[in-house]
């Protein structure tokens, strides 16, 4: 979330879209009720069905899933056409001024410039034209000798990823020629009307989505889309510039095959209408675990560490040499000021390794940076799969989630296991991915030809834990052990510790290719064996490790050796400073555990709550919050600031904590989005920042019932990755898979686990199959009959649940059906062993087809056929 | 603590005289409010229902809906109703909690034959007290909203008590601080009605519900469960709430004159009796009467096989 859940309650208009909060999120949706009770905000839900969420909303529309680039194109379009936008904060908060280096091209056709035929974008032309006519770009960077990764398996995702995060001058991954830069100096034009303009572009590239085209792809009918477009617009009717509007969405969006590119137009839109940054405003991801966010930012992904720093490629043959790749460099008109954050990438990269390693990590040794792991390819969730399925990964450890369960294609899952040497799990159930081997269709023989040895190690439940969660909100909030893990069960920090000691015992007594890294690790911990929560705690946040002193942060001020460090701005690059994620620095000072702060004190009434645990980055609750002020440093609307420039003191003040260097005079027109090499925030996303486009494009999902309209010979995303196993089939109309599907979690259970639990079963015992009461006519099926659903990949079977909650559809002039099927069972659980359920789990039916930013699998809107079972 | 004294007893089923100790501490109504358009159907409520009720879990089985069961059962006492409406092109998903409404005029009460079985309290609850319950089940009749259940292993009647325990320690009920979203509250009927006014006049005024209300039935004196409604001149599509709501007429007639009717009835017989003892005196013992107590049944049997 840019902005927090209790911030929803300050809006004037909400979209939600790609979520279902009130049944995923009940807790936090009270404060969209807030709004509506308290603002008479209005909330519009555009959903596949008609959900929960919806029954709450002004104004309903049914989308066919998949299809949000479309809707939400045909909002930019809208706002543009209707000048519904917020044009000083488009002029001097977004890149929309900038001029776009000559040679780049629009999708008309489906492909941006530099497509190279096969499923990669050279992306020289999606760069900012230099000031004074120059290209910027490569010939800034003398080329270097890149010895590795040319042409490796990592260079077809060139960009993209998590990595983007970073900034786009720091994205290639090696290959044959230097990546290209960003000019230093952009060329721009404040009236917008350079047909290259950022601005111009973007007007040009959303005119295609009118509202009868975005009919035609959604199947939202065009008045529809019109009361919809003018509700969600009309906080800017008129020149308002005090409205706020926010955007809530969730996996609905993150899991199709252009996942990332729905998000992006989002922003745009949101960028269009001076949303974000501001209370009541922003483009919030709700998230659907309690620390899936956590996890984002302690670097659960393959290609970030924590606080979203690179992880190296074999081409940073030093540190040295992955920093000048990481650190992004200043690229703006050259009046404006950028304070690049990320500039100090060198300070955040050192000392996370000075956390890592400790004594190990020193000058000479390049802080141990050889000891990091370096990425060759992807090695995303689905790829390690695919990986192991080919026979080339030949164990897995499984903590805390059910793999063959999530999918996708969880048969492949299924098969890929039965291939494995290994396989540990760490859980509390006996569940899918530990006995595997009990997936329907196993038959006897093939059991006897399974040599998987399985490890069940006792995991705890989570309120057997301590430590902290982190929210959608960025809060950590430290959360104490209820009640102590029952039996043998241990924690994980136990598990994890034992298994760490042992594996480094094994290392130290036989060696090995390279023992450094583990021999080496840091790890004094009092009880080595099982580290405590609150020792890690602080090693996340960071202490000094020589006495510091600075002058500019803090006049007189010494951190001694060993104090734990006040926040991310002591963090040096010479191994004065440790911090495992920078991000959290500040979350554990000298004063203690801010996250286990519950201070009720919101003086502001914008339910900041500045003493409530503790939010990252330093403690700020909304992000970008500079962009809640015009030019000269006023808000917006002066009955929801946040924060202001203060002549008087000279600097940024405020309710919120200023998420801006806050000296800055406004008269230097520092940008607000400081991450951003450019200080203002993107519309146009330059170089490699993402892998299929600086714009984002409607592509129909990987198995669709049209071919697109706006090009149907570029149908799908061009770059989104598909697998090449015999089992990664998908579907076609014309195989009789011509029925929309999605699926999603209900209120009442949580993933696979509450299928254990009587209380979740009794709330819904079954699975079932949501089925639109036209089609359930025509197929003859009453509710409560047995369905048998079949994909490409899979079958499945469930009781139908016949409803008017779903309506037939008009797609590109075609009649089509949607259906959705909730994603909680499989064949261990209590109905599961009574035997009252297909004992298949759904993604059996979903395809493993990747979207090429953020490796999300399209789980939602795929293709399956339906009948009798 | 100050322990708000809401819990005194007003009226007990079918006990002759005054109620022991009514009226000596001052009463406060209370009252639950339930807004229908702000409900998402989340089911906490059931679920704390269930768990602070200690009720043991019922067998459920998939039923074309999300709606939990068919009904409120006699474990299970807060039950969401789940309504798909459509009129006029315009789709609706109903939402509404179902629960003892804790009548004003209680039909339960009314019906109920047993002496102390079904208590109302000062503050509007009404509760039943299962170790007077005689099970006879006219309690199931005599409510107009289908709510107490019969329990056939105990052959008790149960239904939801408004939390009477927690009400009478300063608490609100179970469900009520369960609620997420907050379209649940619990407090003075005073205060409750108020709340549901004005977001009813907010639905008009804001949302374009011209038709939103309180349901809160004077048929049966108000009720301490009130609901905000998108449609109050359509309450039965809210998964069969009545309009208007009523005490089967056979229970006033009971209530108000049959019981009294039979009193005096069953007084008058036994003045019968007395005239018929004071006119015609004893009954005097039969010659022929054998049914005497013997130690020998075989005698008697003998003695009945020798009769013609």
């Amino acid at each position: 979330m840019t902005n927090g859940w209790i911030d929803i309650k300050n809006t004037d208009m909400m979209l939600i879209m790609g979520a279902n909060p009130a049944e995923n999120h009940p807790c936090g949706f009270k404060w969209a009720i807030e709004a509506k009770l308290k603002r008479n905000a209005k909330m519009v839900v555009v959903d596949p069905r008609f959900t929960r969420t919806a029954a709450t909303a002004d104004l309903f529309l049914q989308i066919r899933a998949g299809t949000d680039i479309a809707f939400l194109g045909g909002l930019v379009n809208y706002a543009i056409q209707n000048d519904r936008i917020a044009k000083e904060y488009l002029v001097n908060f977004t890149n929309a001024a900038f001029i776009v280096k000559e040679g780049f091209k629009l999708p008309e056709d489906g492909l941006f410039s530099g497509f190279d035929g096969r499923s990669n974008y050279e992306k020289e032309t999606w760069n900012y034209e230099a000031a004074g006519g120059g290209g910027g770009g490569a010939s800034q960077t003398p080329p270097e000798k890149s010895p590795s990764a040319a042409g490796g398996e990592m260079s077809s995702t060139t960009g993209g990823g998590h990595q983007a995060a970073g900034g786009p001058g720091a994205a290639g991954q090696g290959g044959p020629k230097p990546p290209p830069t960003m000019p230093e100096n952009v060329a721009y034009d404040l009236t917008l009307q350079h047909e290259r303009s950022v601005f111009q572009l973007l007007k040009k590239q959303f005119s295609r989505y009118t509202p009868e085209m975005v009919e035609r792809i959604t199947g939202i009918p065009k008045d529809q889309f019109l009361k919809a477009a003018d509700l969600f617009t009309s906080v800017r009717k008129n020149g308002d510039t005090k409205k706020a509007a926010t955007i809530i969405y969730a996996v609905g969006w993150t899991q199709h095959t252009t996942g990332t590119q729905i998000i992006r137009t989002a922003a745009i839109l949101q960028l269009l209408l001076g949303n974000v940054g501001r209370a009541g405003g922003g483009v919030n991801a709700l998230r659907g675990h309690c620390n899936i966010q956590g996890a984002t930012d302690m670097g659960g992904v393959f290609d970030i560490f924590p606080g979203y720093l690179k992880v190296p490629a074999p081409s940073d043959t030093d540190l040295a040499t992955f920093l000048k790749r990481a650190t992004p460099t200043q690229s703006k008109p050259g009046e404006w000021q950028s304070y690049n954050y990320w500039s100090n990438t060198p300070q955040f990269m050192v000392s996370f390794l000075k956390a890592l390693y400790g004594d190990a990590a020193q000058r000479d040794n390049d802080w141990a940076y050889h000891y990091l792991p370096k990425i060759d390819r992807k090695y995303s969730w689905t790829e390690m799969w695919d990986y192991m399925y080919q026979g080339k990964v030949k164990g897995l450890f499984a903590f805390g989630m059910n793999g063959v369960a999530i999918g996708p294609n969880s048969r492949k899952n299924i098969d890929a296991l039965k291939k494995a040497d290994w396989l540990v799990v760490c859980d509390l159930y006996a569940e899918e991915t530990a006995e595997f081997w009990r997936a329907p269709g196993t038959t006897p023989e093939e059991m006897k030809r399974i040599n998987t040895t399985v490890y069940r190690l006792p995991g705890a439940g989570f309120a057997e834990k301590d430590g902290t969660f982190v929210n959608s909100a960025r809060w950590l909030q430290w959360k104490y052990v209820a009640l102590p893990p029952p039996g043998q069960a241990k924690v994980d920090q136990e598990i994890l510790g034992r298994i760490f000691l042992k594996v480094r015992e094994l290392y130290q007594a036989e060696g090995g290719k390279f023992p450094d890294p583990i021999a080496n690790l840091s790890w004094q911990y009092i009880v080595p064996q099982s580290p405590s929560f609150t020792e890690i705690a602080k090693e996340i946040n960071g202490r000094a490790l020589a006495d510091l002193t600075d002058e500019q942060l803090a006049p007189g001020q010494t951190i001694k050796a060993g104090q734990q460090l006040p926040g991310f701005a002591w963090l040096r690059d010479d191994g004065t400073t440790a911090c495992g994620n920078w991000l959290y620095s500040g979350s554990w000072t000298e004063a203690g555990a801010l996250s286990q702060r519950r201070g009720t004190d919101d003086p502001s009434g914008l339910g900041i709550y500045p003493n409530w645990a503790w939010s990252w980055p330093a403690n700020r609750r909304v992000m970008y919050n500079r962009a809640s002020c015009d030019v000269s440093g006023k808000p917006w609307d002066p009955e929801r600031r946040q924060v202001w420039w203060s002549e008087k003191e000279q600097k940024w003040v405020g309710n919120d904590v200023p998420d801006f260097k806050t000296d800055s005079n406004p008269k230097d027109h520092m940008g607000p989005f400081i991450m951003n090499a450019e200080g203002v925030a993107r519309i146009f996303a330059p170089l490699a920042a993402f892998a299929d486009g600086p714009f984002p494009e409607h592509y129909e999902p990987m198995e669709s019932p049209i071919a697109n309209p706006l090009h149907p010979q570029q149908s799908n995303n061009p770059v989104a990755e598909k697998y090449k196993s015999d089992v990664d089939k998908f579907g076609t109309v014309d195989q009789g898979f011509n029925i929309v599907c999605t699926t999603y979690r209900l209120t009442e259970h949580y993933h696979y686990w509450t299928k254990n639990n009587p209380m979740n079963v009794q709330l819904v015992p079954e699975p079932f199959v949501e089925v639109p009461a036209q089609l359930a006519d025509e197929l003859g099926i009453r509710g409560g009959e047995k369905l048998k659903i079949s994909s490409a990949r899979g079958i499945y079977i469930a009781k139908a649940m016949v409803t008017r909650r779903i309506k037939p559809m008009m797609i590109d002039g075609k009649k089509t059906y949607q259906i959705g099927i909730p994603i909680h069972w499989g064949y261990r659980g209590i109905k599961e062993d009574e035997g009252k359920t297909a004992l298949t789990p759904v993604n059996d039916l979903s395809p493993a087809a990747i979207d090429p930013n953020a490796y999300t699998p399209e789980f939602k809107g795929f293709l399956v056929k339906i009948e009798r079972a | 603590m100050d322990v708000p004294r809401t819990m005194q007893i007003q009226e007990i089923s079918a006990h002759p005289g005054p109620v022991p100790g009514r009226g000596t501490q001052r009463a406060v109504e209370v009252c639950k409010y339930i807004d229908v358009t702000t409900c998402i159907g989340c089911k906490a409520c059931e679920v704390a229902c269930v768990e602070w009720n200690d009720h043991p879990f019922r067998e459920t089985t998939f039923d074309d809906t999300y709606q939990t069961m068919p009904s409120t059962e006699w474990n299970y006492w807060n039950l969401i109703k789940f309504v798909e409406h459509e009129r006029d092109n315009n789709f609706m998903w109903l939402m509404r909690k179902d629960q003892c409404m804790h009548c004003e005029d209680p039909g339960c009460l009314r019906a109920c034959p047993a002496d102390g079985a079904i208590i109302k309290y000062e503050n509007g609850i009404v509760d039943f007290q299962q170790e007077n319950c005689i099970g006879c089940g006219y309690c199931i009749s005599g409510c107009p909203f289908d709510i107490p259940k019969f329990n056939p292993q105990t052959k008790k009647v149960f239904k939801c008590t408004l939390c009477s325990d927690r009400v009478g320690q300063g608490l609100e009920p179970a469900c009520i601080k369960a609620c997420p979203t907050g379209c649940l509250h619990f407090g003075t009927k005073e205060d409750m009605v108020q709340i549901a006014h004005s977001r009813a006049h907010q639905l008009k005024t804001q949302s374009g519900f011209a038709n939103a209300g309180v349901y809160d039935p004077q048929s049966i004196g108000g009720t301490h469960v009130i609901y905000v409604l998108h449609d109050i001149t359509q309450p039965e599509i809210y998964g069969g709430l009545p309009a208007n709501p009523v005490i089967p007429p056979s229970y006033t007639y009971w209530k108000w004159f049959a019981k009294p009717a039979g009193l005096v009835m069953a007084a008058l017989g036994v003045l019968a009796v007395f005239f018929h003892r004071v006119v015609y005196g004893p009954k005097l013992p039969q010659p022929e009467a054998e049914a005497v107590v013997t130690e020998h049944p075989d005698e008697v049997d003998a003695a009945r096989k020798e009769r013609p």
